[in-house]
């Protein structure tokens, strides 16, 4: 039911951010350009101003897509902390330095007012300016707008930087999606400490924190009855072991509870980092490359301990008819690689969704108040907005463990099917 | 692909590919292997433990059972056996007393019989000897009145008379 209603929301919303995405061509930054004319760059695609596109105008999507980004800046409220950026370049080699080196407002939406080796941070990511004549080093940028351009026969949208009165084009960081997504190979590669790495180091500092000290706790205490943390977190750890791993994976369970109890604690502490409001919210487990790195470790985990009746089921599915096998084997591959995409997206589309209903429910107040224009509009769109927001945080709330809980059974169900010991009574009996 | 354009969170970019790999195995190997593995442990050797303190009490229990049982078995036994011994000791002391009072008549009877038998033998020793003691007397006085005769009639016969008054009077 949960799940229904969540998939309906996350339709709904991406439905909304299409429809918002139609008349879109407005600039993520704000008027930081001088209002001078400036040709682009290369491209020929006639005058601009750098300064006249600068409009604010809000929309509910883009400010949901801007806030579950992964980011080069480390936001707390309205506060931009600048992270350390690594950053590769064939052409050019490694960089590395802080992102204060942007000179990007403190108090802003991260958009640097500096290039630096021909980067620059436009809302808080990195960006490569790839035209051709751009100076490398500190140099002042007259702002940041974007653009549609077409691109293989695709729409696509360009951040330019106005420089000198020029438009130079700029690169996204290069991503692992093969143009699927639109993305892809480009000219640099980020790997940098972003935001959600920084999430990341501290939800994993916490945990292990609190994991080593209820292991010492339990050292220490052995014997007698467990109290304080220990006494708080070892259902946790007992509800895996004896609701998840020992029904999917048996007498096996002990060895692959340390795997299980990481994904599933992993995956729960940055659920519920991401829910804390303001501290970054950052959108850890509804990024697809989070979600990717540990769909594809759970695959390999599985098949590295795959029995040969796993193996043997798979591709000969024996005990069948040919023309059943016909059908059967294929679909058996095909499962093999289904099962963790499909851990990857059920896990980054439910958080992705959470987070984005309500980053869009608070876009009520600005979408009622008609950016400042209405402020009774404003103060009735705090009201609706903010019980729908409570609301749908709750409901986050119980998302962020069914997720952690379901991916985990999903990976012990998958460990306990590939090292299951079969009596092969089944296979005569066809 | 409207707006996936700038959608990145669904571009997995090889940054966060390297870091999440490197963030989360070290997380499974180090905190799997000094926090998961002891907590794990620690868990199974203390539903081990209960699992022992639990049979362990319950076969405690049974034996404490089974022990109350026999403790009653026994009480009620020596009771029966109290009954038993009771009801013999009373039947023991009356066949006694019964005895005793028995033997007693008897012994009595016994003691009154020859009482009896001494005092008629007494009585006939006594009889006999006042018998003899009377014969004696009567040969004395015949031996007495002999001589007189011989010295004068008439004191003789005066003599024999008041012998004779004599022997009246006893």
């Amino acid at each position: 039911m949960l799940r229904f209603f969540l998939s309906t929301i996350y339709i709904l919303s991406f439905a909304l951010l299409g429809l918002a995405q139609h008349d879109h061509n407005h600039d993520h930054g704000h008027d930081h350009g001088d209002h001078s004319h400036a040709e682009e760059g290369g491209h020929g695609h006639g005058a601009v101003i750098c300064g006249e596109q600068a409009h604010h105008e809000f929309n509910a999507g883009d400010n949901a897509i801007h806030h579950i980004a992964d980011a080069n800046v480390y936001s707390i409220g309205p506060l931009q902390i600048p992270l350390p950026v690594i950053l590769y370049a064939p052409d050019r080699g490694w960089d590395f330095f802080m992102a204060s080196k942007f000179h990007a407002d403190l108090i802003g939406h991260g958009d640097g007012h500096v290039a630096y080796n021909g980067y620059v941070l436009d809302g808080g990511s990195v960006k490569r300016v790839t035209g051709a004549g751009f100076p490398d080093g500190e140099v002042n940028i007259s702002g940041i707008i974007h653009k549609k351009v077409e691109v293989d026969g695709k729409d696509k949208e360009v951040a330019f930087v106005c420089y000198k009165e020029q438009l130079y084009p700029t690169d996204s960081k290069s991503t692992a999606d093969g143009g699927l997504f639109g993305g892809g190979i480009t000219s640099f590669y980020d790997f940098s400490i972003t935001k959600n790495v920084t999430s990341m180091a501290i939800v994993l500092l916490f945990l292990s924190w609190l994991f080593l000290s209820v292991a010492k706790a339990c050292k220490r205490n052995e014997g007698k009855a467990p109290t304080g943390l220990q006494n708080f977190m070892e259902p946790f750890v007992s509800f895996i072991q004896d609701e998840v791993a020992v029904p999917f994976i048996g007498d096996k369970a002990p060895k692959f509870l340390p795997f299980l109890l990481a994904i599933f604690f992993f995956i729960l502490g940055l659920n519920l980092f991401g829910q804390i409001p303001f501290f970054g919210g950052s959108n850890v487990t509804g990024n697809l490359g989070v979600t990717m790195v540990l769909a594809i470790i759970a695959f390999i985990i599985t098949n590295i301990n795959g029995n040969a009746d796993y193996w043997k089921h798979l591709f000969f599915a024996p005990g069948t008819p040919w023309f059943v096998k016909l059908i059967l084997v294929p679909v058996e591959l095909l499962g093999l690689f289904v099962k963790p995409i499909t851990l990857m997206l059920r896990l980054f589309a439910n958080i992705t969704a959470g987070h984005m209903v309500i980053l869009i429910f608070v876009s009520f107040i600005f979408i009622f108040g008609r950016s400042g224009e209405s402020v009774p509009g404003a103060i009735g769109g705090a009201v609706g907005s903010g019980l729908l927001t409570l609301f749908m945080m709750a409901i986050e709330l119980v998302v962020a463990f069914v997720q952690a809980f379901v991916f985990t059974i999903l990976t012990a169900s998958y460990i306990g099917a590939a090292t299951e010991e079969h009596d092969h009574h089944g296979e005569h009996a066809h | 692909m409207l707006f996936l354009a700038d959608f990145s969170v669904i571009k997995p970019d090889f940054g966060l590919l390297f870091w999440t790999s490197i963030f989360f195995l070290l997380f499974w190997l180090l905190i799997g292997k000094f926090a998961f593995k002891p907590i794990a442990e620690a868990l199974r050797k203390r539903s081990g433990d209960i699992q022992d303190a639990l049979d362990s009490a319950k076969k405690a229990k049974e034996e404490l059972q089974d022990l109350n049982s026999k403790n009653e078995e026994l009480i009620k036994e020596a009771q029966e056996q109290r009954a038993l011994i009771m009801k013999e000791a009373k039947v023991a002391k009356e066949t006694i007393i019964n005895d005793a009072k028995a033997k007693a008549k008897e012994e009595a009877n016994r003691i009154v019989n020859s009482a009896k038998q001494e005092i008629d033998a007494q009585k006939k020793a006594a009889l006999m000897e006042v018998k003899n003691e009377v014969g004696q007397m009567a040969l004395t006085i015949a031996e007495k009145v002999i001589r007189k005769e011989l010295q004068g009639n008439s004191d003789q016969e005066s003599f024999v008379n008041k012998l004779v008054g004599e022997i009246k009077l006893n």
